[in-house]
Formats: structure tokens, sequence, C-alpha cells
């Protein structure tokens, strides 16, 4: 290991273009040996690319990178090189092969394991590291990775990104490693990763939970438009400033978020189901108009209540929902969100055939329309909606998806999750479309593991193992209840604190949230 | 979540279970068929069709289609037929020639990123013209040793079950459980992330196609060793049968899924398809589409398993 504190990579004037986008603009930076570097910024600000440099699988196109170790080592890094530096990336999307084992794409990753006997040595590595990171995992090696649900698979990501079989690891980057996790795993995630640098490693977080930065890393650094604006001892943060620096207004709470609206009971409600695990006769039930949330830990329900209520229009159950058009926002935008061979504008239109078409052929004039217009309503930054969607950024894919879902004609609009990963600006645009929309009477379903979210909702419903525990109104809703509801006698009973060094400054934080 | 690990295990004794069924049905039939001398009948043209089903399956390992295939070994029977009998050196030459051709066709996909389809469309035309050059009339004759390898009986088995379990379990070891196995896989599942790993695609590819390359000249010597002359014609329909067979065996088309025995299965599955239909007496008209229907059975049970298996 190098003496901590001493640089182990110095960047220096590395840069990026693609074509005539500049995505990094000449860049210095220093990587401490011993250190948490926690880099922020909103999407495209360029914190992607720059890791990638880092990683080896993008050449920059001018610049420098100085190993402590080796010296200069540009042009003509790569892969390989990085690896031999002791460079390892989870990257922001799932990069594991579906088709294989857990224990398969750890040999992927080690060149180094091969020959007879592989796959036990292989099994072992990662088990044994999963066991180390995550006790309490319930991964089998063996497993093939494409059963596995998403936080699984995030979680056998970011083991595999620290196990060790020949070279020594010396920088690990870790690119919104806990958006897939629950507030216990990301703990069990961050304490390791502190293990990691107390031991004199180096490690990059980025992350869009800006307490989980401050909290957990030494030092960070704010990058907006390409280039880094602030760099600076974590503790000189707080959430004001950090987000002042990446600059997204922070804007003043809404007033305008309304005591929450009685319940009219008189009225049906358009949604009413009753999930599958539930013993009690709770409902989830929503009303018109109405942005109601689905709470607790991730993986618990929520998603499978959301499916239930778009298949009752199917089933044609009870209920007036069978009538009602839906649409639904998805989680996970790689596996079913966004056609990845077509246009943007194809992926925003394609939720809107019906109205679209004229004697059973698609308008073309309309729909340029409709791709117009939403592109101005929900700033999607591109040259032309006719690119293809890959080349947007994540935050930029899910801001089309949402478009999808808002440009049709549904009523209710069933949402799974879908900010994980987005920034913080993008995500203040698209609450305030969610707001717009439940005012004109569009009524959202909204499933989120970010508390900040549930700030959003009129009606929250927290689940756990299936079934819903809480049931609470407007001004009932606080961090601590929700916490409360989602742990209250679990096998995990006593840790709502995991979440707690959050819990402690609300002002600060409504301050972003709303 | 303990019924995951068991549907994966149903799903990957389905295309043994289909074979069972078929031989089963036909032993019923023709009882006479459940002898030395019937199974070989039955089972004598299922080589060649199980090694085009494993150079097919090679290609859709890494995400890709051959459709040309069943051309490809036509043409290996023309060369086997007349080249490889009158100048050996040459032969052996040419279809070295045509692995390496292989690779390269491997290559050019990967580089220039087109679809497999329309190249290896396009390849068919031209191994079929080649083939038309080397032998324009049916005829030729294939080498003795040829004849001798293919007709040699074994004590026991038929020498094409020997053959055929022999194969697949080295290419089971090859693909399924070598280390660099699970990275050629991974390709299929996830090249993205292959090769942030630090390896190369192009080689990934290249080694796949030409493995693909030497199992069609596989498959074409063996044809001939049991049809004793050749016809650019010959093997046509191997493309879709090929393709069958890798999906009746287990296969799917994308992400890299793929199961070398199970493949061997389902060649030996469809071949022993067609002569089950003509013991039904169902009309040849008729029996590509009922090829079809089995088929489509044994899909839906996969599929069904694959149900079971989420709940």
């Amino acid at each position: 290991m190098l003496n901590a504190l001493e640089p182990f990579i110095t960047v220096d004037g590395v840069g990026k273009n693609y074509g005539a986008v500049q995505a990094l603009q000449s860049v210095d930076l220093k990587i401490l040996a011993g250190q948490a570097l926690g880099i922020v910024g909103h999407n495209g600000a360029g914190k992607s690319t720059l890791i990638s440099i880092l990683a080896g699988t993008q050449m920059p196109s001018g610049g420098e990178l100085t190993f402590a170790q080796s010296g200069i080592s540009l042009p003509g890094y790569k892969v390989d090189q990085a690896q031999a530096h002791g460079i390892r990336c989870v990257f922001q999307e799932l990069s594991l092969c579906p088709n294989l084992t857990v224990a398969e794409n750890a040999r992927i990753l080690h060149p180094a394991i091969r020959g007879v006997g592989w796959k036990a040595r292989a099994r072992r590595l990662i088990s044994d590291k999963l066991d180390e990171v995550f006790p309490g995992h319930g991964i089998n090696p063996d497993d093939e990775v494409g059963d596995l649900s998403i936080a699984k698979r995030q979680m056998v990501e970011i083991a595999r990104a620290f196990t060790k079989v020949d070279s020594p690891i010396h920088l690990i980057i870790l690119d919104e490693p806990t958006s897939s996790l629950d507030a216990i795993i990301a703990q069990q995630l961050l304490t390791h990763l502190r293990g990691f640098v107390d031991q004199g490693g180096a490690c990059i977080l980025i992350s869009h939970l800006l307490e989980e930065i401050l909290q957990s890393s030494d030092r960070i650094v704010v990058m907006r438009d390409g280039g880094v604006v602030d760099d600076r001892a974590a503790r000189d943060f707080d959430r004001g400033t950090l987000v002042e620096a990446m600059g997204s207004v922070a804007k003043e709470k809404d007033e305008a978020r309304k005591a929450a609206k009685a319940r009219q009971q008189e009225s049906e409600a358009l949604v009413s189901i009753r999930p599958a695990q539930q013993s009690d006769g709770r409902r989830l039930q929503a009303f018109s108009g109405e942005i109601v949330g689905l709470a607790g830990l991730s993986g618990h329900g929520q998603t499978d209540a959301l499916i239930d209520v778009y298949q009752q229009k199917r089933r044609d159950t009870q209920g007036p929902a069978k009538t009602v058009p839906m649409a639904l926002v998805p989680g996970d935008r790689q596996v079913d969100g966004v056609f990845p061979l077509w246009s943007i504008g194809m992926n925003i239109v394609i939720g809107s055939m019906r109205q679209l078409t004229r004697g059973g052929l698609i308008n073309p004039q309309a729909e340029a329309r409709l791709c117009e217009d939403w592109r101005e309503k929900i700033a999607i930054r591109t040259p032309d909606m006719n690119n293809n969607i890959l080349s947007l950024s994540g935050g930029n894919q899910q801001k089309a998806l949402f478009a999808r879902a808002l440009a049709s004609d549904a009523e209710i609009i069933l949402m799974d999750d879908p900010m994980r990963g987005v920034d913080i600006g993008t995500k203040q645009e698209v609450y305030e479309m969610i707001r717009e929309e439940a005012g004109l009477g569009r009524t959202f379903l909204w499933y989120t593991t970010e508390m900040d979210e549930l700030e959003h909702c009129d009606h929250i419903y927290v689940f756990r193992n299936g079934a819903i525990v809480a049931d609470l109104a407007g001004d009932e809703v606080t961090e601590q209840r929700v916490l409360h509801a989602s742990f209250e006698d679990g096998a995990e009973g006593g840790k709502p604190e995991a979440k707690g060094p959050e819990a402690k400054e609300p002002e600060a934080k409504e301050g972003t949230a709303s | 979540m303990t019924f995951v690990p068991s549907a994966r295990l149903l799903r990957s004794l389905l295309p043994a279970f289909s074979l069972t069924v078929i031989l089963i049905a036909i032993f019923y039939l023709q009882p006479r068929a459940m002898s030395y001398f019937g199974l070989n009948l039955l089972l004598n043209l299922a080589l060649p069709i199980a090694f085009a089903t494993l150079a097919q399956m090679c290609v859709i390992a890494v995400n890709d289609l051959d459709l040309g295939i069943g051309a490809f070994v036509g043409f290996v029977a023309c060369v086997g037929a007349t080249w490889l009998n009158e100048s050996p050196v040459l032969g052996v030459a040419v279809l070295a020639l045509c692995i390496l051709a292989y690779a390269a066709l491997g290559a050019l996909i990967h580089l220039r990123n087109l679809p497999s389809i329309v190249v290896t469309l396009g390849m068919s035309f031209f191994w079929l013209g080649l083939a038309l050059l080397v032998l324009p009339t049916p005829g030729g004759k294939a080498p003795e040793w040829v004849r001798a390898v293919m007709t040699f009986k074994a004590p026991g088995m038929p020498t094409t079950i020997y053959a055929s379990a022999m194969v697949a379990i080295l290419v089971h070891f090859a693909l399924m459980r070598s280390a660099y196995g699970a990275v050629v896989r991974g390709v299929g599942g996830n090249p993205r992330s292959v090769e942030r790993a630090g390896w190369s695609i192009l080689k990934a590819k290249m080694s796949m196609y030409a493995l693909a390359g030497f199992f069609g000249v596989l498959s074409g010597i063996s044809l001939i060793g049991l049809t004793t002359s050749a016809d650019a014609n010959i093997a046509l329909r191997y493309t879709l049968l090929s393709i069958a067979g890798v999906i009746l065996g287990g296969g799917e088309f994308v992400g890299g899924r793929i199961s070398p025995v199970g493949a061997v299965l389902g060649a030996m599955t469809l071949t022993l398809a067609a002569s089950f239909l003509s013991f039904l007496r169902i009309s040849p008209d008729w029996q590509i589409g009922a090829q079809g229907a089995i088929l489509i059975i044994v899909l839906a049970l996969r599929v069904l398993i694959n149900r079971a298996g989420k709940k």
C-alpha cells in the first residue's frame, strides 16, 4: 500500500470531447491514498466520463495521468493497465453477465483464475468477499446472476470489485453504488469502504444522495459542465453549500404543498387493491388527483403492488380502475424502460399511439409535434429528438420515460422507484411536473426508496414483507414514522438508526427536496 | 427461491426428456427399431446434423446467427468429395482456409458492427456458388478413410451414439467448464462488461466463429462419409435444422445461454422426429409442419417450466 495522503494518481488537464460536445474539459485532480473522495454534480457534469478515463475504458482527448508508482502512462492507457495499477470500478449501470453464475462473473474480472479447479477458487473468492462486505447476503455463488434481484446483483458487483487475486487494489471507484440497495445494506457497504480507506486504499464515491457523500467521504469534488468547480474537505460542506456549488438553486420549500387533502371517503377510490400477502383488511387506495407514496425498504412488495394495480385492468376485477388508462414509469430502465434501438422521440410517443393514429396509420406531423412539445416541457438535453435514446445520459433517459407516461392519455401513473441514480436538478424538475399533473387531476402511485421524495406525497403506505404495515396521511408523514414502520419487529428490528444521520437536520434537507 | 435451481435443472433435462419421448414413441410404433441395426438406421444422419448444430451454437453463444452454415456444409462436402479425395494436401489446405475464413467473418462482423444475419446470409450464396464451381453436378467420391470411419461398427451401440456423446462432452468441457469458456459466454451475456474487464471481444468472436467453421467442416466430411458422394445443395436445410437444434437443446437466441449437450440431443431429436413422422405414415408434405409442431410443443414446455420457476 502507498503512504496515506500521498497522491496515487495525479490527473493533469484531462479532457474529452465527443465530436463537438465537450464532456470533460481540462480536469486537474489528485487522488490520494487513504482518502475517500466524493464526487458530486449534475447529470452530464462529466463524472462518468472522468471515471471511465480513470478505469481505462475511454481514451481521453488530451491531458496526462501520472501514477505514483510508474510515472506517466498516457496515451495507450487501457483497461489492462488500469487493472495492473490496482484500479477497480463499479459502473453506474450494472455490468455483470446475466447468463453466467456469480462465480463465473468473478472469474471474468480475474484473468489469473484459470486452469484446473478455477471454478472452486472463483466460488470461494466471491463468497468470502460477499460474507465480508455484506454479512447475511443470502447469495449462492452458483446462482445465475439473471435470477438475482437487482439489489443482489449490485451487491455481487460491488463485492467482485473488492476481490483480490494477485495484484493489490489501490483505488476503488463506485458510481452510484447504493442506488438499488436499501439503507442497511448501503450502510454495510459504506462501513466496508471506510475500512478499506483506513488501510490506505483510495476510493472515489459518486452518489446523488448528498447525505451519503457528506457522511462517507473525506474530501468532496464538485463538478459542473465538465469541469471541477470545487474541491474541499468534506467537513467544509453541508447539504446547502454542496447543492449551491453544483449549481442547482436550493429552492425554498414549496409553500403550496397543501395540507393533506382530506380524503373523500364518500367517493369511490380510483384504485383499490389488497396486496397478496396482506392478512388484514388493509387496502392500497388512491383517489383521483392524489399522489400516493409506496414506502419501505427496497424489495418489500411495492413493485408487486404496482403491477397488481396495473393488471387489475386486465383481470377485470372489481373497481373502476379497469376502465382507467394507466402508464408505468419503470425503475430498471435498462431492462424494462427504454427501447435501446429507437430514437428519443420514438421512445416518447410509443405510449401515445392511440392519439396519434388516423385511419390506422401514424400521423407523422402529430408525432413530431408531440415530441417537440415534450422536449420543451421536460427539457431533455439533446440537439435532436431523432438521436438514439442511448445518446442521452441516464437521468435524461429517465426523463424521456417520464415524458412517455405523461404524454399518454393515462390517468393513473405508476412509478416504480424511477428516480434511482438521477441527479438532484432533474429530480426537482420532475417533482414539479408531478405536482402540476396531479393538480390537473392525474393520480400517481409512487414507489420510492428515497425519504425526500415522500414529502411530495399526499398519502403514504409503508410496505414490509409484501404487506402494508402503515398508512400515513399528509401531515402524519415523518421520516421517523416511515422508518419505524419499515423496521418494526423485523429481523432488523434494532436499526432504524441506520439512516439516522440524515434524519437530524431536516431543515437543510427540505430546502432541496421540495 | 428454492424453486429456481430446480427450474433450471428441469430446463436442462428437457432436451433429454424430449429425446426419450420420441424414442419411446418410435419403439412403440416399430418395435423392430429397438436393435443395433434399427438404431443405426435411425440415427445414421444424426452426426452431421449434430456437428452443424454445434457450429450454430458457437455463433449463437456470442449473440450472432449463422444463416450460411447449410451452404457452408454443402461446400465442404463438395470439397471433400473431390479435392480431398484426389489430392489430400490441397483438400486439407482448402478446409483449413475455410476455418480461417470463418474466423475472418467473425472479425468483420465485430469490427464493422454488422448484423451477422445479413453477412452470413450473403455468405451462404458465396458458399453455394463456390460449391457449384467445385462440383457442378452431383457426384464425386468420398475418400475411403472417411467412409471407413463413418461406417465403422462399434460394439454394443451404433458409432453415432458414441461419437455424439464424446463430442457433446468435449464441447461441454470446452465451453461450459473451462475458464475461457466463461468469458466467451460472457460476451454473449454482456459484452461491455467483458470488455471492461480487459478481455478482447474480437478474439472471443473470432475463436467462436473459427470453432463454428471447424464444426461445419466436420459436419460436411461426416456427411459425405455417409452419402459417399456430394451435391452443392446437399445440406441447405441444415441452416434451419441447426438453429432448431440449438433452441430445442435449451439454448436461447440472445444472451449467451447455450448448452452443448442439449444441442447434440436436440439434433438427435430432430433426426428422430423425421423417422417418427414417417412411422406415423404422415405424408412428406406434412412432415415439415409436423416437425414444427414438435418444436412448438417442446418450447411451450420450456416456457411452462420457466413460469413455474418464477413463482
